[in-house]
């Protein structure tokens, strides 16, 4: 599904030069379930990103769903990122001007051929799945920790991606709403098929998961 | 996707209220100076009462005399025996009138000072222009030839002279010591129509300057008529043609320039004009600089608050393009948002201009003017919201477009 070969990542400035990732390759199968472990700085998110699409590696190839993506353009890489990933970030990202459901909305925006009525349903039924058919109305900021994160799950799943790439999604909630996100996760993998690659801090996640990789400074140790 | 524009847009307006308070006061104050100062300019320009016959009408202003070697240069309107005599000449036209440029009279009523603009026609000043009669008849011909002391008022003249008396015909006004009998009065003439305007008409023949002095300049214009507005261009031309013929009546100067113009025409070569440049190319730049200065510096303001509101909203700006939304996607979002915030504007700003504009024609600022928002102006403040609402909105839109996704999404 997923195929790293040789990842680099380099940070350059003036004067300092900064390996972020030291040529990971890692091949991720179609359903699996795969987490991400380091310490702080050791390039878990710089491998998350650069997996999603949001960031370009400095050398190395990324396959995904078959597809080399090292010579995509702007707006191919766009729409690529919009068919096939789905996000969730540790602060959630959500858009707090617009309600719940026009933030689930988002991802399907820069769909083609999806009318409006179509769009509040495919939302809808996100947002049913995630347990937050009843917060529709509301503004994300009138919402819980745990509650804005299954709003972000609803977002990520609602234009059926066949990957979802999480960068500690529990890392702000506490242990029950923690338990709760890892919950709705594990269940979109295992009904749904989905792939999903999570970065975290917590051991207790990550050994929920089919398979754990663990970085230190930029490079793969397990 | 406009709906979700709209609401967005709407959110963050409402969101940062300080920010959007300065940017839609810009943009309406700005609307609304330009829309009072087109109104004026559409009221300067096009047909007003009593010169209705514009498009038929050409306005000889000027007469310039040249040295070609030295470079010396004389300018001035011309004198009513230049007028008279040489394009009095002309064929083409069907009438024609000439009358002096206004000059400053005092009277007094009740020992208060009333200045007073007098204007010395012609018998064809009456048929050129399309004054309103509310009393009385204008001065013919014979009378003007028997130099009798008559004079035709406006309706302010009458208020301001005699009061609340119901008819002025037969009564007498003093102007600078000279006691005039009315024998007409008509309704205010705008000040900005300055061919016509006046607000005492008196026979030429009454004039302290000579109307027969030979000399070729001297305080007078005239308007020629032609049969419908294609024939102008015959008497422009025939009028050329003459002009070419004219002797200076100087050993010093040895060009003589004058024109036959369309008001517009004859008012910007008073201004820009020299020799045979009709001064209009130098005239229309320097205005668009200047309309163009005057709208840069809300533009730049507003370029400075778009910047700091969109780049506040930088993590939107990562999420949206981590689900799918591409550089452009997200420029057209930023403008069409932009876009709104001006239109808003637009709308605060035709509201104001109606208000100013009100103000003003209740004010009696400028003598008869009555200032209108008309579809060309609205289509004018259109356009100034359209360039507005782009050009502060591309730069922004633009360096927001560049932001790495990643560093977009840190940004929170």
């Amino acid at each position: 599904m997923i195929s790293l070969q040789n990842i680099k990542k380099v940070y350059r400035t003036d004067t300092v030069e900064t390996i972020a990732i030291n040529g990971i390759s890692l091949d991720i199968a179609k359903g699996e379930f795969l987490s991400i472990m380091g310490p702080s700085g050791c390039g878990k998110s710089s491998l998350l990103n650069i997996m999603g699409l949001l960031d370009a590696p400095s050398s190395g190839q990324i396959v995904i769903s078959g597809s080399q993506t090292n010579n995509l353009n702007d707006k191919s890489l766009a729409a690529f990122r919009n068919q096939k990933l789905g996000f969730i970030f540790q602060s959630y990202h959500l858009i707090n001007d617009l309600q719940v459901i026009d933030n689930v909305e988002l991802p399907l925006l820069y769909r083609n051929n999806i009318s409006a009525k179509e769009r509040r349903e495919l939302a809808t039924e996100a947002l049913t799945k995630v347990g937050l058919s009843n917060r529709m109305k509301h503004l994300p900021t009138q919402l819980s920790g745990g509650q804005r994160q299954r709003v972000a799950i609803a977002r990520a799943i609602v234009g059926r991606p066949e990957i979802i790439l999480a960068d500690e999604p529990t890392g702000n909630l506490d242990s029950a709403m923690g338990n709760e996100i890892m919950d709705i996760l594990m269940n979109l993998n295992q009904q749904d098929g989905t792939t999903i690659v999570m970065v975290t801090h917590d051991e207790h996640m990550a050994n929920k998961t089919h398979r754990l990789v663990r970085l230190f400074d930029g490079s793969q140790v397990q | 996707m406009l709906k979700n524009y709209f609401k967005i847009a709407i959110a963050v307006l409402k969101r940062r209220k300080f920010f959007t308070f300065i940017s839609l006061f810009g943009i309406s104050f700005t609307l609304t100076i330009l829309m009072v100062l087109t109104a004026f300019m559409d009221d300067v320009i096009n047909p007003t009462y009593p010169d209705l016959k514009r498009d038929r009408s050409l306005y000889i202003g000027h007469v310039e005399l040249r040295n070609s070697k030295e470079g010396w240069m004389n300018r001035s309107s011309p004198s009513f025996y230049f007028l008279n005599h040489y394009a009095g000449s002309l064929k083409t036209p069907v009438n024609m009138t000439i009358f002096s440029t206004n000059t400053a009279a005092s009277a007094y009523v009740n020992n208060k000072k009333v200045v007073l603009d007098m204007k010395y026609t012609d018998a064809a000043f009456w048929e050129v222009a399309d004054f309103d009669f509310t009393e009385g008849k204008p001065y013919d011909k014979s009378q003007i030839d028997g130099s009798q002391p008559l004079t035709v008022i406006t309706e302010k003249t009458k208020a301001d002279y005699f009061g609340g008396e119901q008819n002025v015909v037969g009564k007498y006004i003093e102007a600078d010591n000279i006691r005039y009998r009315v024998i007409g009065v008509v309704k205010n003439p705008s000040v900005t129509s300055n061919t016509y305007y006046a607000s005492l008409y008196l026979p030429y023949t009454l004039s302290k300057f000579n109307y027969k002095n030979t000399d070729i300049m001297g305080g007078s214009n005239a308007v020629l008529l032609a049969k419908t507005p294609v024939d102008r261009e015959k008497i422009r031309k025939e009028y050329a043609q003459l002009v070419t013929k004219i002797p200076t009546g100087s050993k010093e100067m040895d060009q003589l320039f004058s024109h036959a113009d369309t008001y517009f025409g004859d008012k910007v070569r008073g201004l820009m004009g020299s020799g045979t440049e009709t001064g209009q190319r130098r005239f229309l730049l320097m205005m668009s600089l200047a309309i163009g200065l005057f709208l840069l510096l809300p533009t730049i303001n507003l370029v400075n608050i778009n910047i700091t509101r969109i780049m506040e909203r930088s993590s939107e700006i990562g999420v949206r393009k981590a689900f799918g939304a591409s550089s452009k996607t997200l420029v057209y979002q930023f403008i069409v948002e932009n876009l709104i915030l001006t239109l808003i504007g637009g709308l605060l700003g035709v509201l104001f201009s109606a208000l100013a504009l009100n103000f003003i024609n209740q004010s009696d600022i400028l003598e008869g003017l009555h200032l209108s928002l008309n579809f060309t102006i609205l289509f004018y403040g259109f356009i100034a919201c359209l360039v507005f609402g782009i050009l502060s909105g591309v730069y922004p839109a633009w360096r927001m477009s560049k932001l790495a996704i990643v560093t977009a999404l840190k940004a929170q």
